[in-house]
């Protein structure tokens, strides 16, 4: 099966700040690929490329054979790529269903009750079908990001972007998306997944990527990576968030 | 003569009646349709300010700029007055919707832009990673969050078009206060003014307390 996603020579800066530095990735269809390292290392940078919330200034980056650049592939590409925002961004105005409902109406065309059962059965999957007309800040934090993995689903992407999904959480909000994420990891999706959680990382990812300076620094297995990390600066950043 | 059969005579009232609600009633269409005309374009110019390409940025700042600085009833006088030097000859009604408008364009332009940048980055993000297109994001996500923030200076402006249909009577247009002012002149005795202002209080004061109310339900959700 050929690569769903294929990074090639990826650079990107802020006017004089390089934030990637040539990055090299092949991510498998399926593939659950978690990103980790210091902030300011261009893991978020990274995946926001790939969708082009950012524009990079050399390199390439293909999903599933289409090249990400600006124009009519443009809108392909983003319908196919979902993503989880560390602020949620959910639509305010908006009731919880048609935070769901919208793309799928707006972009591939379902009519409403067609966009409302699938809405339904998403917001039941994350276990919140009982808040479908509640406006998002109603809820918890932890409620509110469960609503914008459901209303990613709802555009039945196939790959799914997660930006340091658990960060604006209170604690003990973190268990309950974590547990949502990893159920997803299960269904097939290829999944990219920047976080700051190890355990998490640990248990759900195929592949571990530590990222430093805006280059992929080390990557490989979970259970290699985090037990035995070849590179120092690898070991010094688990010593320092293991706190061991 | 005393203070009431001068300002609050009441046979000259009604008599002069019809005339001021049909003053009324002008002061309302030109005043509904420069809003309306005014919003259209006003929208038009935030978007070209805010999306356009460098030049037409420009030419939209300069514009809002000019049309809020000039004052209305110069504006008019030239639509008016001047305009039929260069073949353009409008009738007062439209001369009056026309300044109106231009002026209340520049006013909804500068709100709708800070509406609009109000609205956090991350919603156009979360838009756009949902696969919507500028035009879609601007409708269902960014504009009708802009818009909420934005309707207690919005209905201000409605306010301020409205009171400044009274700047239409120099160009000969038969609104509220030109009525009043021509009854007050044939009966000899201003009760007919008396009677515009509380007829332009009755049109305003609502206007006005739904302002209020907007903005203390506003305070309300954000807290």
């Amino acid at each position: 099966m050929s690569a769903h996603i294929h990074i090639r020579g990826l650079h990107k800066s802020y006017g004089r700040f390089a934030a990637l530095r040539g990055v090299d990735l092949e991510v498998a269809a399926g593939e659950v690929v978690v990103i980790i390292g210091p902030s300011g290392s261009g893991k978020s940078t990274l995946i926001r490329c790939i969708n082009l919330l950012e524009e990079f200034q050399a390199g390439e980056i293909v999903v599933d054979g289409t090249a990400v650049r600006g124009g009519r592939s443009l809108k392909q590409v983003r319908a196919e790529v979902g993503m989880v925002f560390q602020s949620f961004n959910l639509f305010p105005h908006l009731t919880v269903l048609e935070n769901v409902t919208l793309a799928p109406r707006r972009v591939r065309g379902l009519t409403r009750p067609e966009a409302e059962a699938r809405g339904l059965a998403l917001l039941q999957r994350v276990g919140l079908e009982s808040h479908a007309l509640k406006r998002p800040a109603q809820l918890s934090g932890g409620q509110q990001q469960r609503v914008a993995i459901a209303r990613a689903l709802a555009m039945e992407p196939r790959i799914l972007l997660f930006d340091e999904p658990t960060s604006a959480l209170d604690p003990e909000m973190v268990g309950e998306v974590l547990a949502v994420i990893q159920s997803l990891a299960k269904t097939g999706v290829t999944m990219l997944i920047v976080t700051h959680e190890m355990g998490f990382a640990r248990r759900v990812a195929d592949r571990v990527i530590f990222m430093e300076g805006g280059m992929i620094a080390e990557q490989g297995a979970p259970e290699d990576l985090f037990k035995t990390p070849r590179e120092p600066r690898t070991r010094a950043f688990l010593d320092a968030v293991l706190g061991s | 003569m005393g203070l009431l059969d001068t300002f609050f005579n009441w046979p000259v009232l009604r008599d002069a009646l019809p005339l001021l609600l049909r003053g009324l009633g002008v002061t309302v269409l030109l005043g509904a349709a420069s809003i309306a005309l005014g919003f259209v374009t006003g929208l038009a110019v935030a978007l070209l300010r805010l999306y356009g390409p460098g030049p037409v940025r420009m030419l939209a700042r300069v514009y809002v700029d000019l049309f809020r600085s000039m004052p209305l009833l110069v504006l008019l006088v030239l639509v008016y007055y001047a305009l039929p030097f260069l073949g353009i000859r409008l009738s007062s009604f439209a001369a009056a919707t026309t300044a109106l408008s231009l002026v209340s364009c520049a006013y909804t332009a500068e709100i709708l832009r800070a509406g609009i940048e109000a609205v956090p980055k991350g919603q156009s993000e979360a838009a756009a990673a949902l696969g919507l297109g500028f035009v879609a994001s601007l409708r269902y996500v960014v504009l009708p969050q802009a818009l909420w923030v934005v309707t207690p200076p919005l209905t201000s402006n409605c306010i301020n078009v409205l009171k400044d249909t009274a700047l239409a009577s120099v160009v000969a247009m038969p609104e509220l206060l030109k009525q009043a002012t021509q009854a007050q002149a044939a009966e000899a005795n201003p009760t007919p003014l008396i009677g515009a202002a509380v007829l332009y209080l009755a049109l305003l004061l609502p206007l006005v307390r739904l302002v209020g109310s907007i903005e203390s339900r506003h305070r309300a959700a954000a807290s």
